[in-house]
């Protein structure tokens, strides 16, 4: 039971810390290295050593970095439209943000993941969840495009997820917020009586083509399952979820959910899971979702799809055991060797460190077992603790590990990553945060073997950081370098959106197998025009397709006729095959369209229907060469 | 895009400075690129054929032969330029308005950097054997 002078006592802390920042400036400048300028330095021409990807929060995309320049290089449309490149609105994207609650064009993204080989980074994708309507995406990073997108049926705020398993054959997703599985309207006040459920759903991923599938759900107590990472090595076969508000209250949760000394860490062994589901022990249930599908240089498939396999823990022993961790975790992470499994307790007072191998020693015995909750054994506290943090810092989250048997762990409330040594729990340096950080990212840090070097924490407040910009400032991520004994903070960068996670990967394994151009000849856009010659205007009744070609300073074809209210679909093809070379597409005063990116090689498809008569200019938007003015020409719209 | 213009006209991206070569005797320049030596027959229709098919998806966006469009026009090219000039043109157009005297000077009338259309070596060739047709009319 919480008492209530801790409760007092956490809630000063927030406050003391939310007023703290604007009297906090001088440390800023006394705990940075003394060279940081010159180990953030890119000179021009020269490359970065990682790249960064972080999530975009509630701008629902990801954005791209240099590290360690802190150069912002790429945002990629994820699951927010894109007026820049007509993510979200030509006819080849719009499908990509389809759901089974029709087009919902805006997401909330917490975390990145990469695929993994052998629990090493393989450069090959990265994955996003979105957390307001349940959607996992696939990012190819050849062209560091959305690829895919499948939406997560029977769950609500898919928060813990998308956290790959060592070789990437699944990703794991789970419910933040539970609600009644299959979806009804219920008092809501049944929450409490036990009414509400949440699901971890298995995410197949094909190891060659990386699309993805519903393989299995699991019907899980109602609580909220926050976040989530896999085991490595010995610990391959399980996956961890964090979860709080194990008190299942639903008023008042920032008292109601934290009632219990401790809530959950969720052992799934996912590799039992499939075994019962192979043996028949899942059984049909409802559900329908969405996939979509964008294949390289075709229009996006959207794929309705119902139905999945669901299993109750019950009927599969051995697949689900809970582990008592203090307090509303945030965090549950698992070290480079698999074997520690580190909860971050958001009102926790210690870091709490599970062992695998004592888990896998008492998991089925009964003497270690405290109760049960709905078919999964909960294990004693000390069973499976192989020791404990203690007072680390206020709001202990999220943790990452540098391969060198050290532990970093982000402190939102006292603002502050601490590192500390796996084994002894001993904390070696406090570094501040400025501030209120959330996650942190280590390049490598999630796989089996971290590359290490630099660390970023992804900070929640700037005040007094940068120049004011209004009453919304930016968030930042600051970023330490921590290949020496004692980590030192070079600098800190604002960043896109809310960024809740990243991933970073050794420039290396990507920067030499990004695509440079589509090549024409693979092109197999149903509407492409691969050479001048072909291009051409067809009509059928009310709807005109023009096959047009873009290539410096032209389009072909240049003149367009059209009557009031008749369809248009401009499907323009940039014929260049050379790099960096895209051409613009827009037309004056278009509603519900935008600009159109189209890459070298690429077709894309800008639809307009002819607006009340007069002349139309439409013109390239991307400065194409010393001509790219000359780049335009009208349509005429006729009564 | 605006910067990458900007500095294709003065210095041009990639290849760092300007050698300071003496522009005076192009006529039988091979130019600068991977074509080192080509050995002209007597024309080969088959191949002609093929390169038309290869400039018509990839060279004549940009390119007529009686008249000046993006390009220059071709009308006769085989007879200003060598075999080797011409392919080094397609196969390695940026060098070749950076460094190459007369591809400099091209680029200042035309002021549109020439494309690399992703042409293979062999594609070139028979290109080159299309233009040749084209001149023997
Ligand atoms: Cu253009």
């Amino acid at each position: 039971m919480l008492k209530k002078s801790n409760l007092i006592l956490v809630t000063l802390g927030i406050t003391l810390f939310t007023f703290l920042p604007n009297c906090k400036k001088g440390a800023a400048t006394a705990t940075l290295a003394s060279d940081a300028a010159s180990r953030v330095y890119v000179a021009p021409g020269e490359k970065d050593e990682v790249y960064a990807f972080l999530s975009g929060g509630f701008s629902g995309q990801m954005s791209v970095y240099g590290i360690p320049s802190a150069r912002l290089f790429k945002i990629i449309p994820v699951f927010s439209v894109f007026p820049e490149n007509g993510y979200g609105f030509d006819e080849e994207t719009k499908d990509m943000l389809k759901t089974t609650h029709g087009y919902v064009p805006w997401d909330d993204s917490h975390h990145v993941e990469a695929s993994m080989t052998d629990g090493k980074q393989d450069g090959r994708w990265m994955f996003l969840n979105a957390n307001n309507t349940p959607r996992l995406a696939r990012i190819d990073l050849k062209s560091f495009e959305t690829k895919e997108i499948l939406e997560i049926p029977n769950t609500s705020g898919n928060h813990a997820s998308p956290f790959a398993t060592e070789n990437t054959e699944y990703l794991m997703a789970a419910t933040r917020f539970s609600v009644p599985v299959p979806q009804a309207s219920v008092p809501i006040d049944s929450f409490s009586k036990g009414g509400f459920k949440g699901t971890v759903t298995m995410v197949k991923v094909d190891k060659n083509t990386g699309r993805l599938s519903v393989e299995l759900q699991v019907l899980v107590p109602g609580f909220n399952y926050d976040l989530s990472h896999c085991g490595k090595k010995k610990s391959h076969d399980w996956c961890f979820f964090s979860s709080y508000n194990s008190e299942q209250a639903h008023k008042m949760l920032e008292v109601g959910a934290s009632k219990k000394d401790k809530d959950f860490i969720l052992a799934f062994n996912w590799v039992r899971a499939k075994e019962c589901k192979d043996q028949g022990k899942a059984y049909n249930f409802g559900g329908d979702y969405v996939n979509n599908f964008k294949e390289e240089n075709k229009p996006a498939v959207s794929t309705r799809l119902s139905g999945v396999k669901m299993l109750n823990p019950k009927d599969c022993p051995g697949m689900m055991y809970y582990m008592p961790t203090p307090k509303s975790p945030h965090g549950t992470d698992v070290d480079s060797t698999g074997e520690y499994i580190v909860g971050g307790g958001k009102l926790a007072s210690v870091i709490p460190v599970h062992s695998f191998s004592k888990m896998m020693e008492v998991k089925d015995k009964k003497e270690h077992h405290s109760t049960e909750i709905e078919g999964i054994p909960v294990l004693k506290y000390e069973s499976t603790l192989a020791g404990e943090v203690k007072k680390p810092c206020l709001g202990p989250l999220h943790t990452e590990f540098d391969g060198q048997g050290y532990a970093y762990t982000s402190c939102f409330v006292s603002s502050e990553v601490v590192k500390w040594k796996l084994g002894t729990w001993e904390v070696v340096q406090h570094l501040p945060a400025y501030y209120s950080v959330g996650h942190l990212s280590i390049v490598g840090g999630s796989s089996t073997e971290p590359y290490g070097k630099y660390l970023i924490a992804m900070n929640k407040i700037t005040k007094d950081r940068y120049l004011p910009v209004g009453m919304e400032l930016p968030q930042s991520a600051q970023l330490y370098d921590i290949s020496s004994g004692k980590a030192e903070l070079l600098s800190d960068f604002p960043t896109v959106g809310e960024p809740h996670y990243s991933q970073m990967i050794p420039a290396k394994l990507i920067m030499d197998k990004t695509a440079k151009l589509f090549p024409l000849e693979e092109n197999k856009h149903p509407y492409a025009t691969k050479s001048e010659n072909d291009a051409r205007i067809v009509k059928l009744g009310n709807t005109t397709h023009i096959y047009m070609t873009a290539i410096r300073s032209h389009f072909k074809p240049d003149i367009i006729e059209a009557r009031t209210g008749e369809t248009l679909y401009f499907h323009v093809t940039n014929l260049e095959q050379d790099y960096d070379i895209p051409h613009g597409f827009a037309i004056g005063g278009a509603p519900n369209m935008t600009n159109l990116l189209i890459m070298p090689g690429e077709t894309r498809t800008f639809k307009w229907v002819a607006p009340k008569p007069g002349i139309y200019p439409f013109y390239c938007t991307d400065f194409c060469s010393a001509l790219h003015q000359e780049m335009q020409q009208y349509i005429r719209v006729s009564p | 895009m605006m910067i990458g213009l900007l500095s294709f006209l003065t210095i041009i991206a990639c290849g760092g400075e300007k050698t300071e070569e003496s522009p005076a005797s192009n006529a039988g320049s091979k130019g600068i690129g991977p074509v080192k030596s080509v050995t002209l027959g007597t024309l080969d229709q088959a191949m002609a054929d093929r390169g038309k098919k290869q400039f018509e998806a990839k060279c004549a966006a940009c390119h007529k032969f009686e008249e000046k469009v993006v390009g220059p026009a071709l009308q006769d090219v085989t007879l200003r330029r060598t075999p080797e000039w011409i392919m080094n043109m397609i196969l390695n157009p940026i060098e070749m308005t950076q460094k190459d005297p007369i591809g400099q000077e091209l680029l200042g009338e035309h002021l549109t950097q020439m494309t690399f259309q992703n042409v293979k070596e062999e594609e070139a060739r028979e290109i080159l054997e299309y233009f040749r047709k084209m001149d023997l009319k």
